[in-house]
């Protein structure tokens, strides 16, 4: 089973005409998840996918037409922000933002409205979700997971395929990846997710990576201790990253001493949790 | 992106925040003519972007042109910290009676920019928000509001400003927020915030830190960028769109994705190597973008083996492979080359390169055991 996404799942994107979107679109259709509409403004009454998904102008258009309940933006960072606005007007309940790029402070009012109206998001900067047999939303590639009791969370992308990939190598399967993106601020967190897989019966273990910045592996880390009753595995990136440097990830910075890698390893073993030494040693933890 | 305290103070004067009168000043001569027409004792304040400036003796105290003249041609033959002093500032010098500290920055953890204040003003705030966090009074922001009268004089009164200066301080408080707002500043600092012998409010030193993701809609604060702050190889970097790093090891790294390039590098190092570099190549990067990162790389005289780890999603391996190839056919690399390529199209890029003679890995742990195996081969 899952958490978030899954075969009921009625997905619109944004920006699907886009280079990025369409090509993403066809993966996601190709997996079988049940991708609805598209919107781009400008090309309402287009097909894309030889006549498979309608495009429309706005989401509202979109979400009349097709009953959509989650977006996956693929939109540029910089016309982001308004298409998330949009998706959350239109009523739709689950956006995932692929778009990296955004600038914090615009992320900080998005976030904050999107408080307001209980609407969930996803990233940005971020992978999507993968629910392996049922859904794909994003841009993980389908053909690295199988479905299982393993609950994935994680602030990366490629590392988290790698994750996916050294399970699949031992025949361990995946309820849902969530990759929850690296930017300093972004919808869905650590605690949020590790809720989710805790409540979600077909969850037995759950893997959390992280990486260095902030402090949310940290509050992860109280949250485990408190409330987790199923297993957590944990591999933290950037053990070996410079303070005072971006690295990549406009959230991954060690800042004022706070956010290193050591930090977020001892409040997670101190959880409980164990911690691997790099991702392919995460299969045998579990 | 760091702003120099001149560029702050101007923006910040532009926003109705005071600051004592001043110039900035490449030349000893200039900042003379300066101190003349001030026609006062001046601070001569190297502009660098690194704390500490005057411990290392870049702030002085003049007491008239001549000896400003003196003190600046001293401070603009400084290195502070390895970065070369090219400006001075020269200030008129306050009368002060009292420091406070007053900066916005963005609160990760609660997602809201906070105003923050502490009558402990003019040392270094992290030190004071480690050592003595009492002494600080924070205010979140609703992003959607901005800030409130109320939120600023709740400021004023948490470190007890005499009731006198209220109105003053507020204002320099919203001018402080338009500012860091309009900006797209993730950091507007005003350390210290002065009260003056003569009673008033003065922005004596000034700091901001831009977003790099929003320069697209500034394009008169991106001009201000100091490239003295970054390796070439940084600068080279940016040009192409790629996250470059340059650190002191041997193993230069090319990876798609900031995580896995992170991951990459805590392996070299796990494995007994030293990562050259951080990079990471970015989602979809098509080949000239990786011919471009190869070059960087290879620029270093330090690297001795290159680890090529790409985990295809976005980015299509085959792509990555033809990057590789175009740009080995242009640098010809005389250092081993270690790939590992997973994931969209794999099985092409590993076929393209295999032509190429290259070092190939099945796992990240045996790529980083080739890597440093290379390295020890190749000294």
């Amino acid at each position: 089973m899952s958490i978030l996404v899954n075969k009921n799942t009625r997905l619109l994107v944004q920006g699907i005409t886009g280079n990025e979107g369409l090509f993403h679109t066809q993966q996601m259709v190709a997996y079988g998840t049940n991708v609805v509409a598209g919107v781009t403004p400008g090309k309402g009454g287009e097909w894309v996918l030889d006549g498979k998904v309608p495009v429309f102008d706005s989401v509202k258009m979109a979400v009349e037409a097709s009953g959509a309940n989650t977006s996956v933006n693929f939109v540029p960072a910089r016309f982001a922000p308004d298409s998330i606005f949009e998706a959350a007007d239109a009523g739709i309940s689950l956006i995932v933002c692929v778009s990296e790029g955004i600038p914090v402070q615009d992320m900080m009012r998005v976030r904050n409205y999107l408080d307001q109206k209980k609407v969930r998001l996803v990233g940005p900067n971020c992978p999507g979700l993968l629910t392996p047999g049922e859904a794909k939303v994003g841009i993980i590639p389908g053909d690295i997971a199988i479905p299982g009791d393993i609950g994935v969370v994680s602030r990366s992308g490629t590392l988290t395929y790698e994750v996916l990939y050294a399970l699949m190598l031992v025949n361990r399967g995946v309820s849902t990846c969530v990759g929850i993106g690296g930017d300093p601020i972004n919808g869905t967190d650590f605690i949020d997710c590790l809720g989710m897989f805790e409540a979600d019966p077909h969850t037995e273990k759950v893997v959390l990576i992280g990486e260095i910045g902030g402090s949310d592996e940290e509050k992860a880390a109280e949250f485990i201790a408190d409330h987790m009753t199923k297993p957590v595995v944990s591999f933290i990136a950037g053990q070996t990253a410079p303070p005072g440097k971006r690295m990549g990830h406009a959230g991954a910075i060690v800042e004022g001493g706070s956010g290193l890698a050591s930090d977020k390893i001892k409040a997670l073993l101190a959880a409980g949790v164990k911690v691997a030494s790099h991702p392919e040693e995460i299969p045998s933890l579990l | 992106m760091k702003l120099h305290e001149y560029q702050s103070k101007q923006i910040f004067a532009k926003y109705g925040i005071p600051i004592p009168k001043g110039r900035v000043a490449a030349t000893a001569n200039e900042a003379k003519h300066i101190a003349e027409e001030l026609g006062s004792r001046v601070v001569i304040k190297s502009q660098v972007l690194v704390g500490g400036r005057g411990k290392a003796g870049g702030i002085r105290l003049a007491k008239n042109p001549q000896e400003a003249e003196d003190l600046a041609a001293q401070i603009l033959t400084m290195d502070i910290k390895g970065l070369p002093v090219r400006k001075v500032l020269v200030d008129e010098a306050a009368n002060i009676d009292k420091e406070i500290y007053l900066g916005i920055t963005n609160d990760r953890a609660v997602r809201k920019p906070v105003i923050m204040s502490s009558a402990a003003g003019g040392v270094d705030i992290e030190e004071v928000a480690h050592l003595t966090p009492e002494k600080i009074v924070k205010v979140h922001i609703d992003p959607l509001l901005g800030l409130r009268d109320y939120q600023a004089r709740d400021v004023a009164a948490g470190i007890d400003l005499p009731r006198e200066h209220w109105r003053a301080f507020s204002q320099i408080c919203h001018g402080l927020w338009k500012a860091y707002e309009d900006c797209d500043a993730t950091l507007a600092e005003i350390n210290p915030l002065v009260i003056t012998a003569d009673n008033h409010l003065l922005a004596v030193d000034g700091k901001m830190l831009l977003d790099d993701n929003a320069l697209y809609r500034h394009p008169d604060l991106a001009e201000m960028r100091d490239l003295d702050v970054e390796a070439s190889s940084e600068i080279e970097a940016r040009k192409y769109g790629l996250s470059f790093i340059k650190l002191d090891g041997n193993i230069g790294c090319m990876v798609n994705g900031a995580g896995l390039a992170m991951t990459t590098m805590d392996i070299i190092k796990l494995y007994g190597g030293e990562p050259a570099n951080f990079l990471d190549i970015g989602g979809g990067a098509g080949s000239d973008k990786v011919a471009a990162a190869l070059r960087i790389i290879l620029s270093d005289p330090n690297v001795k083996a290159v680890l090529l780890n790409v985990f295809g999603g976005i980015t299509r391996c085959d792509e990555v492979a033809r990057g590789i190839l175009s740009a080995m056919a242009d640098v010809k690399p005389k250092v081993p080359m270690i790939t590992r390529l997973v994931g969209t199209n794999a099985e092409e890029g590993r076929r393209l390169l295999a032509e190429a003679q290259m070092i190939t890995a099945e796992t990240l742990i045996d790529a980083a055991r080739k890597a440093v195996a290379a390295v020890s081969n190749n000294q």
